[in-house]
């Protein structure tokens, strides 16, 4: 065995450090493409180990991967170069409410779900809501900068952390911002590290940022019979003074999908919908409901459905959370992703994405957070299909490519990990990768923090087969 | 075909392209949770089981982390992408059998087990007679005889202490009729499947079941050519015994027209409900199954909807409800048990913080992996002990014991009992609402 297996298992709990094949093949993936098989898997407990850990590594030069619960879509944990996987999702939970501060301090293995139901029980919030959040480690929402629904009113995981305890790539333990809403003490860390994907340290505590918990919410469902309309209908909302929580999109393939799968009354020849959430005062919702579907009906909205119920509401929102499983039927293998665009140009890249579809032959359905841009165009294929992957790799490609020159981004709220890694620079060009770059080589001198990710290697491609 | 497409094929291959690895089925999996990795888990596994499918892993590599399986299907649940685990398990448990990967205590464990307690021809009456004998001189004396402790522990003196009283084999053929007529018409015609366990273990329970059915308007009859379910052999990967005793089920029940085949065994109710999955699309057997299938009802399901009725007995208890996960994550039944409970006046139902986390009882889990399944009923009993029950109600004889020995391990044998449905049903003294 190698002599850094052996040290580490010094330092180590023994039951900590994992070496069969088998626990090394079931942290070999995550939620997206690509397996790699790590040497060692060390689930560490405590700032110690961390640290322990990472000193042995620095030494050995060998390559560390934090990973939370594995549900991340776009490669972030996955150990490319082999090395040591880190298990941050057997770290003993700590959940400390400070309802008065309206903070909370966390321990990176708490589940996000977790924290918010925990605010609610304090008539507060926090406020992203990924819909992985029932599984997914707020270590990992904080590697990679989580959004979710809410996003479009309440912004992502970065907006709502105000301080961090990580441990450096040298095996140093720092804090960064505090626990005050204010700080602007110094560079802030605290943002420098929330989305780094684990390549600058490996973040151990986090105190977050809570929010009243709004009283009440409205849904409403409108449909539309042009795509354009219902991109027209977001923004004009959005200008109206009213500011919803939501505001998701399905088109009408998801809108098919679903009523295959699961029959929820969706209107089956709608060209798209929109489903709104407001929250506020019941009194505001009342109004903003009523200013909404006036200006629905002055876009020519097909027409708006209010559900007079909370179960009646809870059975739109099932219909939109059904997409992801109803889509799957269509074909096995998703390739999700969140390419964002100032939201005028909604339109322009779901015309994009049909132009896509038809010269790459692929299946191509779009949903997603609409109102802050974010889309999920997902392509469906079947990995085993190699050509049909290729194909879908090649439209993947050309996706980033309109998301760009729409002027938005690769990555509203997955992060870049491994997938989106090669087409950063197309993005925020050769010396603004530089720039990164020289951050990254001064917090981590021996390139040990999670390689392969953020940054392409040389020749690196977008690759969804399994060679 | 390449050794390879063979495994593959066997392992259901093509079914672990299901899963798009989201991870959702991670907080629903007890042994994830007890044992802390991901090897334990079900996303883990199905990935293994890809892997040994692309030769990149062993049999034996996947041997463990498919043993420790609880199969408690909690994960086909919450599974988004409706992927088809029990198949995937099923296939995986029939390749490390075959491939004789598993250890010698495992096996010898498992041979005893099904050779001794599973059903031979003539299970109805030679099991119950074998469990009572088993009781009378000492579980773990037997036990001894076969110089099974020395293989592996078997901790059968643990269970002992919980089992109930057992009728001798004498009072059993005195008590149970083959056909029980009614003189006003019956509102359905229903056919009782005991169950091994249930059947010997807990007969009276069974007694009890049957006194239910009768009250309700049923008339009853146990088909005397019926056998074990199967389940615990497809569980173990004896898929071939399992079929054979799925076919001698569909025939033994198929000699007379029954509305409802009744069993009162979340476990064995999961199984006979999905015999159409052991045979071929389009074949008569798989026809047959599917017409079997379609009658099996759990006892809770049978009582309310046949006539309803009237609890009269007040039963002044604090309970607590477990449910079968096999009831829950495979029959899909879940309201039924808890309307019953509720329409009993003076009970207090208080309801688990997580029902549907696994007893750790799982067929014979908690005989082949005893510390394993103590970690996951300690987390269970910790729920338990948090609502303070003084009765723990369960609708499945493997959870029974199961809760019994819990209870007993945490010391509040005295304050706790737990007993089945059935049994808390008749103590409420029901009678049909016409009456």
């Amino acid at each position: 065995m190698e002599q850094w297996i052996e040290l580490l298992k010094q330092v180590i709990p023994s039951k900590q450090v994992l070496t069969d094949l088998s626990d090394r093949y079931s942290y070999s993936f995550d939620a997206s493409f690509g397996e790699h098989l790590p040497e060692a898997v060390v689930q560490a407990k405590s700032n110690e180990e961390v640290m322990e850990v990472l000193k042995i590594a620095n030494e050995y030069r060998i390559p560390v991967y934090p990973r939370g619960q594995g549900t991340c879509l776009s490669g972030g944990p996955l150990p490319v170069h082999g090395g040591i996987l880190l298990d941050m999702s057997q770290w003993p939970e700590r959940l400390e409410m400070s309802p008065d501060d309206l903070t909370v301090t966390v321990s990176p293995s708490v589940l996000t779900g977790n924290i918010n139901k925990e605010a609610e029980k304090h008539g507060l919030m926090y406020a992203p809501d990924p819909s992985s959040a029932h599984v997914a480690t707020i270590g990992g929402n904080l590697a990679e900068n989580s959004g979710g629904p809410r996003g479009l009113k309440y912004g992502v995981t970065k907006d709502h952390v105000i301080g961090l305890k990580v441990i450096t790539p040298e095996g140093e333990l720092i804090r960064t911002g505090g626990n005050t809403i204010k700080n602007v003490t110094g560079y802030d860390l605290t943002k420098l590290i929330v989305g780094s994907e684990g390549t600058l340290g490996v973040i151990t505590e986090a105190t977050l940022k809570l929010l009243p918990k709004p009283p009440a919410v409205q849904t409403l469902m409108v449909s539309f019979d042009e795509v354009r309309k219902a991109a027209e209908a977001i923004s004009r909302t959005l200008t109206s003074g009213i500011l919803p929580s939501k505001m998701e999109f399905m088109d009408q393939a998801c809108i098919e999908a679903v009523e295959n799968f699961q029959p929820a009354g969706l209107p089956v020849d709608a060209a798209a919908i929109v489903i709104i959430e407001l929250d506020g005062h019941p009194e505001t919702l009342k109004i903003e409901r009523r200013l909404i579907e006036e200006i629905m009906e002055n876009i020519g909205a097909r027409g708006t459905v209010v559900p007079e119920t909370s179960e009646e509401a809870e059975k739109i929102w099932h219909a939109r959370k059904q997409v992801s499983p109803a889509i799957a039927k269509i074909k096995p293998t998703k390739v999700s992703e969140d390419a964002t665009v100032p939201r005028s140009k909604i339109p322009d890249l779901i015309d994009r994405l049909q132009v896509i579809k038809e010269k790459h032959n692929v299946e191509v359905v779009v949903f997603g957070h609409a109102g802050d841009g974010n889309l999920h165009p997902n392509i469906l294929c079947d990995k085993r299909d190699q050509e049909e992957m290729k194909r879908a790799e090649l439209a993947v490609e050309e996706l980033f490519e309109a998301a760009v020159e729409l002027g938005g981004t690769l990555s509203g709220e997955h992060g870049i990990g491994t997938m989106k890694a090669p087409f950063m620079e197309m993005e925020v060009g050769e010396i603004g990768i530089d720039m990164m770059k020289r951050i990254k080589e001064a917090w981590d001198p021996n390139g040990i923090m999670n390689p392969g990710k953020i940054f392409a290697e040389k020749g690196q491609k977008l690759v969804l087969r399994n060679e | 075909m390449s050794d390879l497409q063979t495994l593959s094929q066997k392992l259901n291959y093509d079914k672990t392209f299901d899963c798009v690895q989201c991870g959702y089925c991670l907080p629903a999996c007890p042994t994830y949770e007890t044992m802390e990795r991901e090897t334990h888990s079900p996303r883990g596994r199905i990935n293994l089981v890809k892997m040994v499918a692309e030769g990149k892993a062993s049999v034996e590599d996947l041997q463990e982390p498919i043993e420790k399986c609880l199969g408690c299907m909690a994960c086909t649940t919450v599974c988004p992408t409706n992927v088809q685990y029990g198949e995937i398990l099923e296939g995986a448990m029939g390749v490390i059998d075959e491939y004789e990967a598993k250890s010698t205590s495992q096996r010898v464990t498992e041979d005893f087990l099904y050779d001794s307690f599973f059903p031979s021809s003539k299970w109805m009456n030679t099991l119950g007679h074998a469990t009572w004998l088993y009781q009378k001189s000492g579980l773990q004396k037997v036990a001894q005889t076969f110089q099974l402790t020395k293989i592996a522990p078997l901790h059968l003196d643990q269970f002992e202490k919980v089992l109930p009283d057992l009728p001798s084999p004498k009072r059993r053929k005195e008590q149970r009729a083959k056909r029980y007529i009614r003189k006003r018409p019956a509102t359905a015609k229903v056919a009782f499947f005991p169950g091994c366990i249930m059947d010997s273990v807990f007969y009276e329970s069974n007694q009890k079941t049957i006194e239910l059915l009768l009250r309700s308007g049923a008339e009853v009859v146990l088909p005397e050519a019926q056998t074990c379910c199967g389940a615990l052999h497809a569980h173990s990967g004896k898929i071939d015994t399992s079929i054979e005793l799925a076919k001698q089920n569909i025939e033994a029940f198929e000699e007379e027209k029954f509305d409802y085949i009744v069993n009162n065994a979340g476990g064995c109710g999961a199984r006979l409900i999905e015999y159409h999955h052991l045979f071929e699309k389009g074949t008569r057997w798989h026809e047959r199954a599917l017409a079997f299938v379609a009658k099996v009802k759990d006892i809770s399901e049978v009582l309310t909807g046949l006539d309803e009725l009237v609890f009269n007995q007040p039963v002044n208890r604090t309970i607590t409800y477990q449910p079968s996960c096999h009831m829950t994550n495979v029959q899909g039944v879940t309201e039924a048990p808890i309307q019953l409970i509720r329409n009993i006046p003076g009970i207090e139902l208080k309801e688990l913080e997580r029902p549907n986390f696994c007893c750790g009882s799982a067929g014979i889990y908690n005989i082949v992996n005893y510390e394993d399944s103590m970690d996951i009923l300690d987390v269970k009993m910790k729920d338990v002990c948090g609502v303070e029950p003084d009765g723990i109600v369960t609708s499945n004889p493997g959870c029974l014991l199961q809760m019994k020995l819990g209870v007993e391990r945490e010391g509040k044998s005295d304050q706790i009992d737990s007993i089945h449905l059935v049994d808390l049903l008749m103590e409420a003294n029901p009678e049909p609402a016409w009456k």
